[in-house]
């Protein structure tokens, strides 16, 4: 057992793990957090995509015990007081979410693309989200979504209801 | 009508949008009931073999692990339509992937640890791996007591001392003759390899064995009432007893429909003496060991006279069932019906087999067989029109059934049945067919067009029956109940919809109930077969007549008049003129009380059901008779470039024409539409199970198996609606949710045709594929 302690959506959480626990194990089965998904388990599709200090990794291929004393960010961190984020109103506004598996993880590789890039080209989008799989949507309503929270975010104008 | 609707046919957001944006929607897979234990399977490495011996004692032993199965422990045969598979393989395996044991522990790894431990003797028997090699007279039998299997009777029908566990046909007219008298004949034969559905949530179920013999089971599941009843029969435990609960499903496509780990859960739980029991799929094993889409081998012969008037069509039609029959001979069967494609087709012999071999198994995938065959009759149709040198659209326009035709199962269509035409000539129209291709954008490269029309109908039996139950609140609003699942299509968000419209109740008061719970959900048959919005807004239409018929016997009561003269409106009671009275649905919804506390009425809860009308049987010698409660028809048109030196084709264009009968969410079904056609390209371009030479499955992770991602879209998806009212239809709509897929691959196969001058044949249309087929000089593909 190791002792590790790191934020969580802005939380301090400590526990003991052992060295083979990974990330996405922690915050699933010990923090409950359960809207990080697994849909591979190997670092291949993308749906357990959280943010380790503002980059996007998928929590399946990191130990718990490398987070040691970082900031982790999961879907559940990114409404903040029920209010949801300008990404979240988008990705429903457009039509983003259908069964919903993947939609944790490619909003975390969105938020992580407008951390690092606030006015993403096209292809920066696309490449944001190539590591993230989706089966219902074809895609293309994820990317209006990002493409709307960015604009948005940039103009400051929010969303009619 | 359409102006006077308010809801119906708006673009309402997704009720279940907030709780999946937000982390909260709680799947399967998030499920861990207290005492929970974790399961491991221990697959086949072999696709054929008897089990000599199998030793689970040290499995048994180690720490943490309460209950190790195998085959010998279950004497249990489970099937939709034919009994034919074992909870764990029993005596033999049948495919590589297969599961023989599996281990229930109080973690993951101390399953995994059993499952190492189990010791298996197996001796290898001769595998069959190709349907065309099963079909021979010394093929060794996947199945050599299929005689003695139960099946339903009178649809089904399995050959006794064969590897063909259903054959269909269809018989109309002189074939022969028709063929030997047209005056052009073009034939072809056309591959389908197994593809997999890959949902993003994997198979997932939590089971727990109770006192007293009853079973709670939570799964990841299409089918809570199926689930229910097979288990109920396989394990002679009375309906009552089994509580099936669905929550949020990650994805579906067919391949959770039916029966899949619920059985396994439950007998892992009654072995760990009722713990909860909960069996997830690894990616892998969902590859390998839970079911795909059969592959398919298909030859097509089409007769027809000079101007391309379609004399006959014949069709073999050769389903790769895997090991198992699950779905595939009901796809044997929808597929033959509409095998034809949505032609006027004289004279045509077709015949549809199921056919067992040693490979993974098959079962309902989003087209249900239909992508399938009409990868081969499109293409086909397209080799005609370059046979007669007759445009493929206008060849198509002169042989598309239009109202007053018959089907290949005689049926009359009826304008109701959709303007199938229009779909054709919308696309066209979007695509520019007709006006020469634009030059490509480099020399190597090649452009084309091509276009492909689409049909299908649900599958399902002929007493398929769906209910729903509304209940007021307190404040008024609406409580809707049904069993179908909405895994992602958009469903309940469209019932929600048809219950504000028919309720007359503002959209905010109504509600769908998430969680599918057949201990308080009323029957349905399960959500398949593109017939939920249909049925099922049937259903929620009627309970909510009834809903509001009660509403009005007791508001006429508090007024004093005739239920005949009381108004519902935006969730309020008037009597008719005036307005001025109005009282919301609150002061009814429990029952009305009068000012010295007299009481009427009671609790609203309005009842709806909706069974298919008019289906019967095929008939067992000529296929003949209706199973179709409604069809839907669409039309893609494709511009594709494609790489002469590489072999990659990039899709520039694609658009997707569906009579609809009625958009009653226009984004929900662009959504449909846009993601159905992306899972189409999937199956045209890259799709596919490759197997080694023993029949072991090679590609079964997302970096051999690839599926499309964000950086494989087409240049764009155009989708168009035509709205030619479905009598019958929930406000006139039918539909359309498996139907963009369909007949993808063979509009992208028909512009490569006009691109290259190359007839494809084989799927996918991968790169090495178009190539190879480049460089051999335009020889087959």
């Amino acid at each position: 057992m190791m002792r590790i302690s790191m934020t969580v959506n802005g939380v301090r959480e400590s526990a003991d793990v052992p060295p083979g626990l990974t990330l996405l194990e922690f915050l699933r089965d010990r923090l409950h957090l359960t809207g990080t998904k697994e849909a591979c388990g190997i670092g291949e599709c993308g749906a357990c995509t959280v943010l380790i200090d503002g980059e996007p990794v998928t929590s399946c291929l990191v130990l718990a015990v490398e987070c040691d004393g970082r900031e982790i960010h999961t879907i559940e961190g990114e409404a903040v007081d029920g209010e949801l984020s300008e990404l979240q109103r988008a990705f429903i506004e457009a039509g983003a979410v259908q069964c919903g598996y993947c939609t944790p993880g490619m909003i975390m590789s969105a938020r992580g693309l407008l951390l690092r890039r606030p006015d993403p080209t096209e292809a920066e989008i696309v490449e944001a989200i190539a590591g993230n799989l989706c089966r219902c949507t074809g895609y293309e309503a994820i990317l209006s979504a990002i493409r709307l929270a960015a604009e948005r975010s940039r103009t400051g104008v929010s969303d009619e209801e | 009508m359409r102006s006077e609707l308010t809801y119906v046919g708006r673009s309402t957001a997704r009720e279940d949008a907030v709780d999946k944006v937000t982390g909260a929607a709680r799947y399967t897979h998030d499920l861990t009931p207290a005492g929970c234990l974790h399961t491991a399977l221990l697959v086949s490495p072999h696709a054929a073999a008897s089990i000599a011996r199998i030793d689970a004692s040290a499995a048994r032993a180690i720490q943490g692990v309460r209950s190790v199965l195998t085959g010998a422990d279950l004497d249990v045969r489970l099937g939709l339509y034919l009994r034919d598979k074992r909870i764990l393989a029993r005596d033999v395996v049948r495919y590589q992937g297969e599961p023989v044991a599996a281990a229930a522990a109080d973690s993951l790894e101390a399953a995994r640890t059993a499952c190492n431990r189990i010791r298996v003797e197996y001796e290898p028997i001769p595998a069959v791996l190709d349907p065309r090699d099963a079909l021979s007279a010394d093929a060794p039998l996947v199945h050599p007591d299929l005689g003695t299997y139960e099946h339903m009777r009178g649809v089904f029908f399995p050959v006794a001392g064969t590897n063909i566990a259903h054959h269909q046909v269809i018989r109309v007219g002189d074939v022969d003759a028709a063929l030997a008298a047209a005056d052009v004949r073009v034939s072809a034969s056309f591959f389908n390899p197994p593809v997999q559905h890959v949902a993003m949530e994997t198979h997932a179920s939590i089971a727990e064995a109770l006192p007293g013999g009853r079973v709670d089971i939570w799964t990841s599941s299409q089918s809570p009432y199926t689930v229910r009843h097979l288990l109920s029969v396989a394990f002679g435990i009375p309906h009552a007893a089994v509580r099936v609960r669905v929550p949020h499903v990650g994805g579906g496509f067919g391949g959770k429909a039916g029966l899949h780990l619920e059985p396994l859960a439950y007998v892992l739980s009654r072995a760990a003496g009722g713990r909860p029991v909960k069996v997830v799929a690894s990616r892998e094993e969902e590859f390998n060991t839970l079911p795909s889409r059969q592959g398919l081998r298909s030859t097509i012969e089409i007769g027809a006279d000079r101007d391309g008037r379609l004399a006959a069509l014949r069709a073999d039609y050769l389903w790769d069932a895997g090991a198992y029959a699950d779905y595939g001979v009901n796809i044997g069967r929808a597929a033959a019906y509409a095998g034809a494609g949505p032609y006027r087709v004289p004279a045509c012999r077709i015949d549809s087999r199921v056919v067992y071999t040693n490979k993974p198994f098959g079962t309902a995938f989003r087209g249900f067989g239909h992508l399938e065959v009409l990868w081969g009759v499109e293409r086909t149709i397209d080799m005609l029109a370059a046979r007669l040198e007759i445009d493929p659209v206008e060849l198509r326009r002169r042989n598309l059934l239009r109202a007053g035709d018959r089907t290949i199962t005689s049926e009359l269509v009826t304008e109701g049945h959709g303007d199938l035409i229009g779909c054709l000539d919308a696309v066209c129209d979007r695509i520019g067919w007709g006006c020469p291709v634009e030059r490509p954008s480099d020399a190597r490269k090649a452009r084309g067009r091509g276009v492909a029309v689409l049909h299908k109908a649900p599958a399902m039996p002929t007493h398929t029956a769906c209910a729903a139950i509304i209940q007021l609140d307190e404040d008024g609003a609406a409580n809707v109940l049904v069993s179908g699942v909405d895994y992602g299509q958009g469903t309940y968000t469209v019932l929600r919809q048809i219950a504000a419209e028919a309720l007359r109740l503002p959209i905010e008061w109504v509600r769908v109930a998430w969680e599918c719970d057949t201990a308080s959900s009323p029957y349905d048959w399960q959500t398949v077969a593109s017939r939920f919005a249909y049925m099922g807004g049937n259903a929620v239409i009627e309970a909510a007549a009834d809903c509001l018929a009660q509403i009005r016997a007791t508001a006429a009561l508090a007024f004093g008049i005739d239920p005949s003269r009381i108004v519902c409106e935006a969730g309020a009671v008037y009597p008719d003129g005036e307005p001025e009275k109005a009282m919301p649905y609150s002061r009814i919804s429990l029952g009305y009380t009068f000012e010295n506390g007299n009481s009427v009425g009671g609790p609203v809860i309005g009842r709806g059901c909706s069974i298919a009308t008019g289906l019967t049987h095929l008939d067992p010698e000529t296929g003949q008779g209706l199973p179709a409660q409604f069809w839907t028809y669409g039309a893609h048109a494709v511009e594709l470039e494609v790489d002469t030196e590489t072999g990659e084709i990039e899709i520039l264009r694609i658009v997707t024409a569906l009579d609809a009968g009625r958009v009653l969410n226009p984004k929900l079904a662009v959504g449909q539409v846009v993601g159905g056609v992306v899972q189409g390209l999937g199956s045209a371009l890259w799709e596919g199970f490759r197997f080694d030479e023993a029949g072991r499955l090679l590609n079964r992770s997302f970096v051999d198996y690839k599926i499309p991602t964000a950086k494989d879209l087409p240049g764009s998806i155009e989708p168009v609606f035509l709205e030619t009212p479905q009598p019958g239809g929930p406000y006139g709509a039918r539909g359309i949710a498996e139907h963009p897929m369909i007949s993808v691959p063979s509009a992208i196969g028909n512009a490569l045709y006009n691109a290259l001058g190359i007839d494809f044949t084989d799927l996918p249309l991968s790169s090495e594929r178009v190539l190879a087929a480049v460089r051999a000089g335009g020889g087959a593909g």
